[in-house]
């Protein structure tokens, strides 16, 4: 997979900044922090008093991950991110963007940090007065780049995010979609160290949304660039994350792999952010099975959880061929992939004497699979 | 003598009526020039200044804000009695187009800077934020984002301006300015000639319809928020 990346278009990926020191960090991915918060507290005096937007942040974010930052609105990831480009400065800790501290960065050198930070935004933000190839060059005006080379940077560009005949439209003939492409295409212009996405994919529609979040894995991984990804939505975390982090009014309340955390939710809320995207029928799941627990109470109906590989045994024939004497019949399934592999749930009702049930369970339990005997309530 | 008929033509002066016309169209265009660019400078300076927390910018901003809620209510036919002494010192004379000019500049200027200023604030926020977050500086997010993401409505505002500034050369001329608002005054009204005034009328609506047709042009063709 990986190496099919690079065998698309070498020359590319060259002259969008490409170095063989990124791409030996692209090897061995993720030995460097590239991100850090430390204790990041932002309070803002209102006329109502104090408003505590950030409390107590700590975060790190390797070279070359997708950090995704999830939470309702109000949470405080808005605030969380016109810290890291410096838009607003903390009350009190630290930000480190790749050896920067950005508290301490003067007024120009925190203009030419920012060059170097890309972003895209939920409602692209675009100059409708310019066309997409002239919206690229923006940042490279900006930056003070020749014209020729921010011709030449911007037709790459286009080409890159998939433009590619679009370049001299302007925004009101794009779609949503394609909107957000020149926002991406524009984030890259300035070979940025890091990208932010503040809810980029919160104003598309379902399959736009997974085609700009295929795009920045594509670009995740064939520049190494580390992305954070803020969002509201947890199909955009558990698609492309590798870290995952929870906000709930202002603090980080979990964080972890997206893999681990969709595995097991250990908060409340990150419990109804996994569900909502998981299963979105889970209620329906519930009466369902509390309706066959009332009417088979020889029967036990169990959840099982797999992950990665797991998701591909044949469990269900297994205890069918080991115990004949029971009645297996499937409630509810459902399989999503993450970045780190599959995840799947399934509901079984299984009927018949008591040892067949008890075998059934020690047999999942020697093949690993995460079981859970669900009990009337 | 005419007896009051609007449709003498033989008694129209057409060398004089060439040369009212273009001093009514010369009055407008140096007076918008002018005009065009203080109005952007002080809309600018209303726009950059009105959500400041500092203190002396605060300041600033009320007293130009102050300044040109003043020279807006004042009637243009008083104004140009107030700037007489000023205009005398600047332009030497209060006679002819060019003493017109200072009290079209002052009078039109306020009202175009407030059209400014409207215009800036109708740019979305979240634009400019990405122009900061890109790493402009102050002065690129003018002349980057600012002025061209708000040029259709600056040319439209140009344009009522424009009109405006035709009304005042009339009303100008009537005191002594020259052209077309003196000249329908001086020959029309005061020689009882109503075909000098029916002509003079004429072109005038002539020259701010070509005005109208112009702006409206140059913003079809400058617009590209819908296609």
């Amino acid at each position: 997979m990986k190496i099919r990346w690079y065998a698309i278009n070498f020359a590319l990926v060259k002259s969008m900044g490409f170095n063989w020191t990124k791409f030996f960090y692209f090897l061995k991915k993720g030995d460097t922090t590239v991100i850090e918060f430390k204790d990041v507290t932002k309070t803002f005096n209102t006329k109502e008093g104090d408003l505590t937007a950030v409390a107590d942040v700590n975060l790190t974010i390797e070279d070359g991950e997708i950090y995704g930052i999830v939470g309702y609105s109000g949470a405080g990831k808005s605030t969380l991110t016109r810290m890291l480009n410096g838009l607003e400065t903390p009350t009190s800790g630290e930000i480190d963007i790749n050896g920067d501290q950005m508290t301490t960065l003067s007024s120009g050198d925190l203009r030419k940090k920012r060059q170097k930070i890309g972003m895209i935004f939920q409602h692209f933000n675009l100059l409708w007065s310019r066309t997409v190839i002239q919206n690229i060059m923006f940042p490279l005006e900006v930056a003070g780049v020749s014209r020729k080379e921010r011709k030449q940077k911007a037709q790459h560009l286009v080409e890159l995010v998939g433009l590619k005949g679009r370049e001299h439209a302007y925004p009101s003939e794009l779609s949503g979609g394609q909107k957000q492409r020149v926002g991406v295409a524009r984030a890259l212009a300035n070979d940025p160290e890091i990208l932010i996405s503040d809810e980029a994919t919160s104003a598309l529609d379902p399959q736009t949304t997974d085609e700009v979040l295929d795009l920045l894995l594509e670009i995740n991984k064939r520049l190494n660039l580390s992305i954070v990804l803020i969002t509201h939505e947890m199909h955009a975390i558990r698609k492309i994350c590798d870290h995952v982090a929870v906000m709930d009014s202002g603090r980080v309340v979990e964080q972890g792999t997206v893999f681990n955390v969709f595995r097991n939710p250990q908060q409340e809320i990150t419990k109804r952010f996994v569900n909502e995207e998981v299963d979105p029928s889970l209620t329906d799941t519930n009466i369902v099975v509390d309706d066959l627990i009332s009417s088979y109470p020889n029967g036990m109906i169990i959840q099982l959880v797999f992950h990665g590989d797991q998701a591909k045994l044949p469990i269900v024939s297994e205890i069918i061929h080991k115990y004949p004497d029971l009645q297996v019949s499937i409630i509810e399934g459902s399989i999503h992939q993450t970045q780190e592999g599959a995840i799947g749930t399934l509901f079984l009702q299984l009927i018949g004497d008591k040892s067949s049930l008890d075998g059934a369970i020690t047999l999942l339990k020697t093949m690993r699979v995460e079981t859970e005997v669900i009990h009337h309530d | 003598m005419t007896d009051g008929s609007y449709f003498a033509f033989k008694t129209v002066d057409w060398g004089s009526m060439g040369a009212a016309t273009w001093e009514t169209i010369w009055m407008t265009i140096v007076s918008m020039i002018v005009v065009a660019v203080l109005g952007i400078l002080l809309g600018l300076l209303l726009f950059e200044t009105t959500s400041s927390t500092n203190i002396g910018v605060k300041a600033l901003n009320w007293v130009v804000s102050f300044l040109v809620n003043v020279f807006r209510s004042i009637p243009f036919i008083i104004l140009i009695m107030l700037l007489l002494p000023i205009t005398k010192n600047l332009v030497g004379t209060i006679i002819g187009p060019t003493a017109a000019l200072p009290s079209l500049i002052v009078s039109a200027a306020p009202f175009y800077a407030r059209m400014v200023e409207l215009a800036f604030h109708e740019i979305d926020r979240g634009v400019i934020e990405a122009a900061e977050a890109m790493g402009a500086g102050r002065w690129q997010i003018v002349y980057k984002v600012l002025l061209p993401e708000s040029m259709p409505a600056l040319v439209s505002g140009a344009t009522v301006t424009t009109i405006s500034l035709i009304g005042y050369t009339a009303m100008a001329g009537a005191i002594g300015a020259g052209g077309l608002g003196n000249l329908a005054y001086i020959d029309g009204f005061q020689a009882s000639n109503n075909t000098i005034v029916l002509v003079a009328t004429v072109i005038i609506v002539i020259i701010v319809f070509a005005f109208q047709f112009i702006g409206d042009f140059l913003v079809r063709r400058i617009d590209k928020r819908t296609l």
